[in-house]
């Protein structure tokens, strides 16, 4: 090994450009591991396709979806639940970006993420970014086996309109995974994730049955749907499928996104120690 | 919209032009719950100069680099970094700063030349930088034929070097390195300490090098001598055996612990 003179630090502060390159080198990275774990991406195209293929065409005859918005006729079971499961790649998307932390955490390279000079705030929302794109990439792959399997939307323009709500979606997911990865201390309680997580988030849902149905069988649990942030990424997803707004998804989703982030953040912030005890080796 | 942080003289930086140490621990104290992890501890480290924080497992070491590299806050006390507040101005201190951290934090998945442009990227380098710095601390490190290479092919000592390259990529001035040789070879221990102590040579690099193996101190390094989260001593590595009336370090910590002819005195590796 050749020690030579090293350049002196550069000048002081950051401009936009350098935040610009440390935005795409955690994108990067993100869709590299994606590359990488391909697997990944085959079990997310799996998990909602079993539904649409096997749950929902079991379940057309029983289960019939009237008139309701954003549809103005009547709809295929499966054309009611693509929404939801389009929303179920987000919330396993977003759920998996926390596994992923925790094992950064557990295999030390979280540190290098946090040790940048970059603010705290500035990589979390970056790699909350970055976990977001990687669903974007999920959710069309599964659009495209959808589509001839004849579910679409109405016009081709509702793959376009729908992209800000994946977006929104994905950005309040993220960072609900990223407020649960601060607070779980191992891999192995990630289990808990999924049974208090996203099992009641997913069924307690408009996801794969209409809130007037449910409310018929129980109200207390349509009122509890219509607590769930979920529900209003499902409806979010459903309106912009058809280039129309729900505004009070949007503003559910948009509000939830923001406390979650700022939640997320906060538990990530040095100062207040929260991570003391999982970041902790010796 | 200015990204600027305020100006280091006014924001705990260098004071009437006199030159700050590359790191300035004063009185920092740190407890888990009710246990306490560190109690006023305090050291600097000059730069250009090779300084040992010697203790056992458990001595605090780890935490003390967290709160260094702020991982998490330091509940008292001041940490400065080329008298930069790593509280109060962290993008600052944290720029001049290198880090390698016991445990291995290296992507296994990606090559070492990708390991090395993620880290550019989280300091804002350009392509056209990380090209020409990565080449050099490869060089530097022995490992431009490896480039290409995924992490998890690499070999302890390897990927050793690679961090120490990657801490590099950003020219810190000041190097912090957590055990670096910790279950390596008597062949890659000697190179790593070889290579970081012509950093401080040549480079001009400050480094503050953690470990519990005595082999590792040379008379004339810098010591802090860290026990049950106390500094015990520091200075110059004679000096402090002279001032504990031992014959050498390794016997002044002994001393000085009270753990002297015990199995749990610091190690020399055979």
């Amino acid at each position: 090994m050749r020690p030579a003179v090293l350049a002196p630090p550069r000048s002081e502060g950051f401009g936009l450009a350098q935040y610009a390159r440390c935005f795409n080198g955690i994108v990067w990275r993100e869709a590299l591991r994606f590359w990488h774990q391909r697997e990944r991406f085959v079990s997310a195209l799996v998990r909602p396709l079993v539904w649409l293929f096997i749950f929902a065409a079991g379940f057309r005859s029983v289960l019939g979806v009237s008139i309701m918005p954003p549809y103005d006729t009547y709809v295929l079971y499966e054309v009611y639940i693509t929404p939801g499961l389009v929303a179920m790649i987000t919330l396993f998307s977003g759920m998996q970006s926390s596994l992923s932390m925790v094992y950064d955490r557990e295999m030390g390279n979280m540190r290098s993420l946090l040790v940048s000079p970059f603010p705290r705030w500035f990589l979390l929302t970056s790699k909350l970014a970055a976990g977001t794109a990687v669903s974007l990439a999920q959710v069309y792959a599964f659009l495209i086996v959808a589509f001839f399997w004849e579910i679409e939307p109405p016009s081709p323009w509702g793959y376009l309109t729908v992209l800000p709500a994946l977006i929104l979606a994905g950005l309040m997911l993220g960072a609900l995974g990223m407020l649960l990865s601060s607070l779980i201390k191992q891999l192995e309680n990630f289990a808990g994730v999924m049974n208090f997580v996203i099992f009641p988030m997913f069924f307690a849902s408009s996801a794969l049955y209409p809130l007037w149905r449910v409310k018929e069988g129980s109200p207390w649990l349509a009122f509890v749907c219509e607590l769930n942030p979920f529900t209003h990424a499902v409806e979010l997803i459903r309106f912009a499928f058809y280039e129309q707004i729900n505004f009070l998804a949007l503003a559910v989703v948009l509000g939830t996104a923001v406390v979650f982030l700022a939640a997320a953040i906060a538990a990530y912030d040095p100062s207040r120690g929260m991570l003391i005890r999982r970041l902790h080796v010796h | 919209m200015s990204f600027r942080p305020p100006d280091p003289k006014t924001a705990s930086g260098q004071q009437n032009g006199a030159i700050a140490a590359a790191l300035d621990i004063a009185g920092v104290s740190h407890s888990y719950g009710k246990r306490k992890a560190l109690s006023d501890v305090s050291l600097r480290v000059r730069p250009a100069s090779f300084c040992v924080l010697l203790g056992l497992n458990g001595a605090g070491k780890s935490t003390l680099y967290s709160l260094i590299t702020r991982l998490y806050g330091a509940q008292k006390g001041t940490i400065r970094i080329f008298g930069f507040d790593v509280n109060r101005v962290p993008s600052e201190a944290l720029r001049r700063l290198g880090v390698v951290f016991q445990a291995r934090t290296l992507d296994l998945d990606l090559t070492v030349l990708q390991n090395l442009s993620y880290h550019a990227a989280l300091h804002g380098m350009s392509a056209r930088e990380t090209k020409l710095r990565a080449a050099f601390v490869l060089d530097q490190a022995g490992m431009t034929g490896r480039a290409d290479d995924k992490a998890r092919n690499l070999s302890g000592g390897q990927m050793r070097r690679v961090e120490i390259a990657r801490a590099l990529l950003h020219c810190p001035r000041l190097l912090l390195l957590d055990e670096p040789t910790a279950g390596l070879d008597i062949k890659a221990r000697a190179d790593i300490l070889k290579h970081v102590r012509g950093l401080v040579a040549e480079a001009g690099i400050g480094v503050l090098w953690a470990t519990h193996l005595i082999d590792e101190i040379e008379p004339a390094d810098d010591v802090v001598l860290l026990h049950e989260g106390k500094v015990l001593d520091r200075g110059n590595a004679s000096e402090v055996a002279a001032r504990a009336g031992a014959p050498d370090i390794g016997a002044a910590f002994n001393e000085l612990t009270g753990i002297a002819g015990g199995r749990k005195s610091c190690d020399r590796p055979s």
